[in-house]
């Protein structure tokens, strides 16, 4: 069959692809999501109009009027000041006017403030900066205006923190040393999460973005759920997003749990009902795109964990939708004609709540 | 990237009704169906006009909830804010603060 559809592969690689090339990969895709969180693959209708996404021939695509869903901000409005590895522009303007244009000009849903290394262990030392930062934006703005990092544990272990780095005991074989370096950790990670939280919380926050939480792992996203738990019992009123940082919660300790659930190996829809029950208010899925698998197969692969995971949340379903993720190609750059896809996709198939 | 999800799926901020849709799913804990049909209940239109720039752009005007091409004089941030907590019948943590304070 002659090849006749314009796209993309995980890395953004142009190429063209026949009409059964594309219907294979999404087919593909959707097993294999399917056998990985063992979820229902997508419906052959549904692979069709998955086809038909990917398929379209226009370089922009979108969803009907009336589809459209909210857009919650995850540093987006740094990326107008910041450099290349936020994926920055560069444009020399403050964080209020970053975000005032992100607003006004761009039409976004909500905006946010963080950190520049988007963390919160070096959000700390510096907290009354960002509160003061946070107060003065938020007399400004009229969308919500989020303030977002990542718990990211790695900061904890050396040499970058204070606790044993458990990737170098466990190749020696210190397993138990390297479960302790991570339980550390994780306390130490949930005491600065809770205290961010609650002097955000004291001057108004309209809204707490953990990000990516669990990069570290199981003991990583543990000490973010204690730490929602912790912020909401003391500051109920302020909103908080949730997210994810793939599609599984690895298990780099395997044991920890969170109200007696285990917390290593956890898909996306049983993510979501431990973030609801630590008392979040959005969930934020992630599944990580394969740089050699085309944009068709990690789109069917995104949409099959989406779908089930919206259909058993209580809470909104945002989808992380940045370079590498959910589809999204891996690169400095990610094309238009993939994004507007993805996008299209995961709202229309995956029901997702927003972006 | 953002600004390619902003046109392909996003409800649009100020420019329609975005950021008060946005407001219900983060104070309200609701989905995006829920969310629509309770804003557009309380601006007392449809919940396709919700993005329909034609209603919404004279709707935010008349309400005083803050427009996004800038009208001297016209309500935006913290006073916008004070309007939609009252119209949408929710707590903004920054305008609790800010009422607190006057």
């Amino acid at each position: 069959m002659e090849d006749s559809i314009l796209t993309r592969m995980g890395d953004g690689e142009r190429l063209w692809l026949s009409a059964s090339d594309i219907r294979k990969d999404i087919a593909e895709g959707t097993e294999d999501a399917a056998e990985r969180g063992k979820v229902p693959v997508l419906t052959d209708a549904e692979q069709g109009r998955l086809y038909d996404i990917m398929a379209e021939p226009a370089r922009i695509v979108s969803v009907l009027p009336g589809e459209e869903v909210i857009v919650s901000d995850d540093g987006c409005s740094m990326s107008f000041y910041s450099g290349q590895d936020g994926g920055g522009v560069g444009v020399p303007m403050s964080r209020m006017q970053a975000v005032l244009t992100y607003e006004r000009a761009c039409g976004a849903d909500s905006t946010s403030i963080g950190h520049s290394d988007y963390s919160y262990k070096p959000v700390k030392p510096i907290i009354n900066f960002e509160t003061n930062d946070y107060y003065n934006i938020s007399m400004t703005t009229t969308a919500p205006l989020f303030y977002g990092a990542q718990p990211n544990m790695g900061l904890y272990f050396q040499p970058d923190g204070p606790c044993p780095n458990p990737s170098e005991l466990l190749p020696l074989g210190e397993i138990k040393a390297a479960l302790a370096a991570q339980e550390k950790a994780a306390g130490m990670l949930r005491d600065d999460l809770v205290y961010v939280g609650k002097r955000l919380a004291a001057i108004g926050c309209e809204g707490l973005n953990f990000d990516t939480s669990g990069s570290a792992g199981d003991a990583d996203f543990m000490a973010a759920l204690e730490a929602v738990a912790a912020i909401k019992a003391a500051a109920p009123g302020m909103p908080i997003l949730m997210g994810a940082s793939g599609e599984f919660v690895i298990g780099m300790h395997g044991e920890v749990a969170f109200n007696e659930k285990r917390l290593a190996g956890m898909y996306p829809h049983e993510q979501v009902k431990v973030v609801e029950d630590a008392g979040a208010d959005i969930f934020g899925l992630a599944v990580g795109t394969s740089t050699n698998r085309t944009v068709a197969w990690n789109l069917a692969r995104a949409v099959t964990f989406l779908k089930q995971t919206t259909a058993v949340a209580d809470i909104p379903v945002h989808v992380n939708v940045g370079m590498g993720v959910c589809g999204i190609p891996m690169m400095e750059q990610p094309p238009i004609d993939s994004v507007t896809r993805v996008s299209k996709a995961l709202v229309q198939l995956g029901k997702a709540d927003g972006l | 990237m953002h600004i390619a999800h902003i046109m392909a799926s996003c409800m649009g901020g100020i420019r329609t009704a975005g950021d008060l849709v946005a407001w219900m799913q983060m104070s309200r804990k609701m989905k995006i169906d829920e969310a629509k049909t309770y804003v557009a209940g309380k601006l007392n239109i449809d919940v396709m006009d919700l993005t329909n720039e034609e209603i919404m752009r004279p709707l935010r005007e008349e309400l005083g909830i803050g427009t996004v091409t800038s009208v001297a004089g016209g309500p935006k941030g913290i006073r916008a804010k004070m309007k939609i907590a009252e119209l949408l019948d929710i707590n903004i943590p920054s305008v609790d603060l800010f009422k607190s304070q006057i």
